[in-house]
């Protein structure tokens, strides 16, 4: 195993920030929660990484797993908010939904 | 640089550019797709760490369902199947900033932690890591509590968005 640690980090921080960007840039509601996945996604490769590099316990793999069923359940309250939102609202930009703004 | 370096800097440029195309792309559809392709270079990744029943996890539950549930709701939600416009609003330069902002962060205090540079020892990883995963989510003095927390999380997001998504109309 001659990949250094540092590799692994720095993609996950790539990953992390790419989907910062897409989270904070997007207009579609939908696309937000796509950021979200790759935000999720950063964190388990930083999990396993650090999994693979530590001393042999297995936290890592078990907090991966339970970050597993968060993003499900995240993934499936979300969409079912956003197609609510666009039975309501006929639309799903985020921009539009500024019923509790002031 | 030996052979699992060069399939890690193939697999993280698979990564990176298709996240980027999924920030990026201005059809959603084309915009899930890319994120498959995303999710298939992370289990890529876990593959060659050692971690086989995770790449295997997040094929199956992150392509095979939550991918592919984000299809789904693409189609659900739109009027008209050719978005018009900028997908992106019009902060975006200060949105792109400020991720470029946390990247050099994360980077800078990275490179100044001693760990950074470690290698991983080269005994293969110990045994089974199955059964030490297996046995640390129902072991009382491991993890079945948040495994049991997890599980209620679980419970309750399916409720949540069957009653959410139903419809009121009689």
């Amino acid at each position: 195993m001659s990949i250094p640690l540092s590799w692994y980090l720095i993609l996950s921080a790539a990953l992390f920030c790419i989907g910062l960007f897409g989270v904070l840039a997007r207009k579609n509601a939908v696309a937000i929660l796509l950021g979200i996945e790759l935000m999720l996604n950063a964190v388990n490769i930083n999990l396993v990484a650090f999994w693979r590099y530590g001393t042999g316990e297995i936290t890592g793999q078990v907090f991966a797993i339970i970050v597993f069923a968060v993003a499900s359940a995240e993934v499936a309250v979300g969409l079912a908010l956003i197609i609510s939102v666009y039975r309501r609202r006929s639309t799903v930009i985020a921009d539009d939904l500024d019923l509790m703004k002031w | 640089m030996t052979p699992e370096q060069i399939i890690f800097i193939l697999t993280a440029a698979l990564i990176v550019g298709t996240a980027f195309l999924v920030v990026t792309t201005r059809n959603l559809v084309h915009a899930a797709l890319w994120l498959v392709a995303t999710l298939f270079g992370v289990a890529i990744l876990y593959g060659l760490s050692g971690a086989g029943f995770l790449a295997l996890v997040q094929i199956v539950i992150y392509i095979g369902a939550i991918a592919i549930l984000f299809i789904f709701a693409v189609m659900l939600t739109r009027k008209e199947m050719r978005d018009k416009g900028a997908q992106v609003n019009r902060n975006w330069p200060i949105s792109a900033f400020l991720a470029l902002l946390v990247f050099g962060g994360l980077a800078f205090i990275l490179s100044g932690w001693d760990g950074f540079s470690a290698t991983a020892s080269s005994v293969p990883v110990s045994g089974d890591t199955l059964t030490a995963l297996g046995k640390a989510l129902v072991s009382p003095d491991a993890f079945v509590l948040p495994f049991e927390v997890a599980s209620i999380l679980l419970l309750a997001a399916l409720v949540g968005a069957v009653y959410l998504a139903a419809s009121n109309k009689e």
